[in-house]
């Protein structure tokens, strides 16, 4: 837990999103937040732009800002910040051959724990 | 002076380790009691030296001996007594020898309170218990020296993370390493038991109460660091699938399985060596936190590539303690002999799907926490993993276990009637339909899942109890003869259940049914939140002990009435020039009005950010809830600690 605290600190813990950067378009800074919450803030451990106080996350949440403003659908403003910053933006790691042991390794885990149940019962019988 | 004295305690607590770690496995070996007898001494002598370690190195801190290097890095002359206090493990070489001092005292309790073991066994144990304890020991004063002194001593102290000053915090470590440290000790069991080769009821009976102290330190320690995180963060959240927080909740997830496959190797002789290899993997993934923690490795793979001292050491240690304890185990479990057998529908059954439904769900936050140190590593690219692929994956796996978690302690051993089981649990279904039904009517397919498996798993807790007490089929009196004489495990034990299901339904309605508000506000200025109207009064200058601070007062409106008064403080702490945000937080355990601010602009006003976050005590009373199940538990007669010797001179006396 400590150094997960000292990592923190190392960001400013300022308030994160502040009102000034919220959107006049109420719909608008609904898809701004919902979108945030799915982005990490790339200097921050673990923490999401829209809880971060770091300088970059606050750059990160103006920049989603604009790109909604200036039309892009949700993910194209996605696309353009995982060009930016690679996949390591996104918090939900997308499906690709690199992280297919990451997404189908739980269901391979229940399936091994259901099999040894079952050969459990089988040579008992 | 006092450096040097617990530099030498922590030296010489090494040496009687080394000792400890080797003579009694000979003497057991070879049948020779004086060397078993060795053990208990070394134990307790251990703990008495690193007790004096602790105490010197507390002792530099409250009186501010800055030529500690230790000392004068993180601690600060203006700081509160407090936090001089707690800042002596609020730092790495501070919490590693907060850990040994945790390990040791173990041992020391194993060496008291093992009495009645047998001797061999006793021996091997405490030897265990000492090849751990070098090793950090070693660790310790090799890379991490405490006492390690700085010249010219700096004129005052760098500081603690302001972070880490808070109460809460200042309590979780030490909450936390009883639970990692006393898994050690179930570890150390295991390990001996593989030695000696027989898993009888004894055994089981005496690795339980240990493992019960661990799970409910891990379980209060995980919940005050959430309680934490919640009230000093200030975003609301209280759990964010944090490597450093799985860190611990791995260990927690092993434990848990730990305790109840325990169950069965007392009651029933099942599962014994699955019991011997859990123990093993609970206590190295306390280990693999250790090492996640103190490392380094998480803020950067390359980080630590450069500078492995420390985190090498630990992987080391690792290595050696889950690598030999595995190849033990390899070699040793199939004399083990396979236990009595059972249906699938019974009690047996029903906690070996337990295991297997938490240990799958471990794997997978195991998955989670490494995948992307080793993507880093093998520079495979890298991504980021975080709540929404825990979400999408813990939470789907674990849910078979909550739904049959009431239905467990209802089936009989050996052969269960499943059907009965779930006639008896009509209340239970009942209010589950209830309470699912009433939340689908807000239209939250996902909250009316959760509230509908806390009502489920609650309700079954308490069926539970009336059963066994005949509530309703029986006279008052009957019930009340019937309650007296209920084993405290089961009393325990369904408490710990309905903690379950009071920390899912604060998860559930927390994470559903949330409001937030965030907004500029001016003196005078209102909000409405939740029902409540909040008003604005405007923000003062505050001087704390070792900070400044801006304090808003925003009054909570009921009727136009004045009903309560939120405090939100943005503080500065000048000696590390850092700023931290104090949320304020008015609870009726129903539910949080939270308030937390943010800068201040000219124009605007003031940003204020509220919430409205209902149930959300219930995640830390229901944590509470399930600690004081274990330690009930731990209470029995069955496994006080002393209790096989007593019962075997009972029979003497008669």
């Amino acid at each position: 837990m400590l150094a997960f605290l000292l990592a923190l600190a190392s960001a400013p813990a300022m308030a994160a999103l502040d009102a000034s950067e919220m959107l006049a378009d109420p719909a608008l800074e609904a898809r701004a937040r919902t979108l945030a919450k799915t982005l990490r803030c790339v200097v921050c451990q673990n923490q999401s732009i829209d809880d971060s106080g770091a300088d970059l996350a606050r750059d990160l949440r103006q920049s989603l800002r604009a790109r909604l403003l200036a039309g892009d659908s949700d993910e194209e403003a996605l696309a353009y910040l995982t060009h930016r910053y690679g996949d390591y933006v996104l918090l939900e790691p997308p499906l690709k051959p690199a992280t297919w042991v990451l997404w189908f390794a739980p269901a391979g885990f229940a399936a091994i724990a259901a099999l040894l149940a079952l050969r459990y019962f089988r040579r008992r019988e | 002076m006092t450096a040097e004295l617990g530099n030498f305690a922590l030296a010489l607590a090494l040496g009687l380790a080394l000792l400890q770690a080797v003579l009694p496995l000979y003497g057991a070996a070879r049948g020779r009691p004086a060397l078993m007898e060795l053990a208990r001494h070394t134990a307790l002598g251990q703990f008495l030296l690193a007790a004096i370690a602790f105490g010197a190195l507390t002792r530099a801190y409250v009186y501010s001996d800055f030529s500690v290097s230790a000392v004068a890095q993180n601690s600060h002359s203006l700081k509160p007594l407090l936090y001089r206090l707690t800042g002596v493990w609020g730092n790495h070489e501070g919490s590693l020898l907060l850990w040994i001092l945790i390990l040791t005292l173990f041992g020391a309790m194993v060496a008291v309170f093992g009495s009645g073991l047998r001797k061999t066994l006793q021996a091997r144990v405490l030897a265990v218990q000492a090849m751990i304890g070098s090793g950090f020991l070693a660790f310790t004063l090799l890379t991490s020296n405490p006492f390690a002194r700085v010249w010219p001593p700096p004129l005052d102290g760098a500081g603690l993370n302001p972070l880490l000053q808070d109460p809460g915090l200042a309590f979780h470590p030490p909450l936390l390493y009883f639970g990692y440290v006393g898994l050690s000790v179930a570890f150390s069991f295991a390990v001996a038991a593989l030695l000696e080769g027989r898993v009888d009821r004894a055994w089981a009976r005496w690795v339980r109460p240990w493992t019960l102290a661990a799970w409910a330190g891990l379980t209060a320690g995980i919940a005050l660091g959430s309680w934490w995180a919640y009230y000093e963060l200030g975003w609301g959240g209280f759990w964010f699938w944090d490597p450093v927080e799985n860190a611990s909740f791995m260990p927690w997830l092993a434990a848990t399985a730990l305790l109840h496959s325990a169950i069965a190797a007392e009651r029933r002789q099942a599962l014994r060596s699955w019991t011997v290899l859990l123990a093993i993997v609970a206590f190295s993934l306390s280990l693999l936190g250790t090492f996640l923690v103190r490392s380094g490795v998480l803020t950067s793979v390359h980080a630590f590539a450069t500078d492995p001292e420390r985190g090498v050491f630990i992987l080391l240690l690792l290595g050696i303690a889950t690598g030999g304890a595995l190849a033990l185990y390899a070699w040793r479990a199939p004399a083990l002999g396979t236990g009595v057998p059972f249906r699938p529908v019974s009690r047996e059954g029903a906690l070996l799907l337990n295991n297997l439904v938490l240990v799958t769900a471990c794997a997978t936050v195991l998955l989670g926490t490494l995948y992307p140190l080793f993507l880093d590593a093998f520079d495979a690219g890298k991504v980021s993993v975080g709540p929404p692929y825990f979400t999408a994956t813990f939470v789907p796996l674990i849910a078979p276990a909550l739904v049959a978690m009431a239905i467990g302690p209802m089936l009989a051993w050996k052969r269960g009637d499943l059907a009965g089981a779930l006639g008896r649990l009509w209340l239970a279904a009942l209010g589950a339909a209830l309470a699912a039904g009433a939340t689908l009517a807000y239209g939250e397919t996902l909250a009316a899942l959760g509230l509908g498996a806390a009502a489920w798993i609650g309700l079954g807790a308490l069926v539970e109890w009336s059963e066994r007490l005949r509530l309703g089929r029986a006279p008052a009196g009957e019930a009340w003869r019937r309650a007296r004489s209920m084993p405290r495990a089961a009393w325990g034990g369904g408490l710990a259940h309905l903690g379950v299901a009071i920390v899912v339904a604060g998860i559930t309605a927390s994470q559903c049914f949330q409001s937030e508000l965030i907004l500029a506000m001016k003196p005078g200025d209102r909000a409405q939140i939740a029902g409540y109207a909040i008003r604005f009064d405007g923000v003062s200058e505050v001087q704390g002990p070792n900070y400044r601070a801006e304090r808003a007062m925003l009054s909570v409106l009921r009727d136009g009435a004045p009903a309560a008064v939120l405090t939100p403080e943005r503080r500065f702490y000048p000696v590390e020039r850092q700023h931290t945000t104090e949320a304020a937080i008015r609870t009726t355990l129903f539910a949080d009005l939270y308030a937390v601010i943010g800068e201040e602009d000219a124009q605007a006003g003031r940003t204020v950010r509220l919430y409205h976050n209902p149930l959300v005590p219930w995640i830390w009373i229901g944590a509470i809830v399930m600690a004081f199940g274990a330690l009930i538990s731990l209470s029995d007669r069955r496994l006080r600690l002393a209790a096989p010797a007593r019962r075997r001179r009972q029979p003497a006396a008669a």
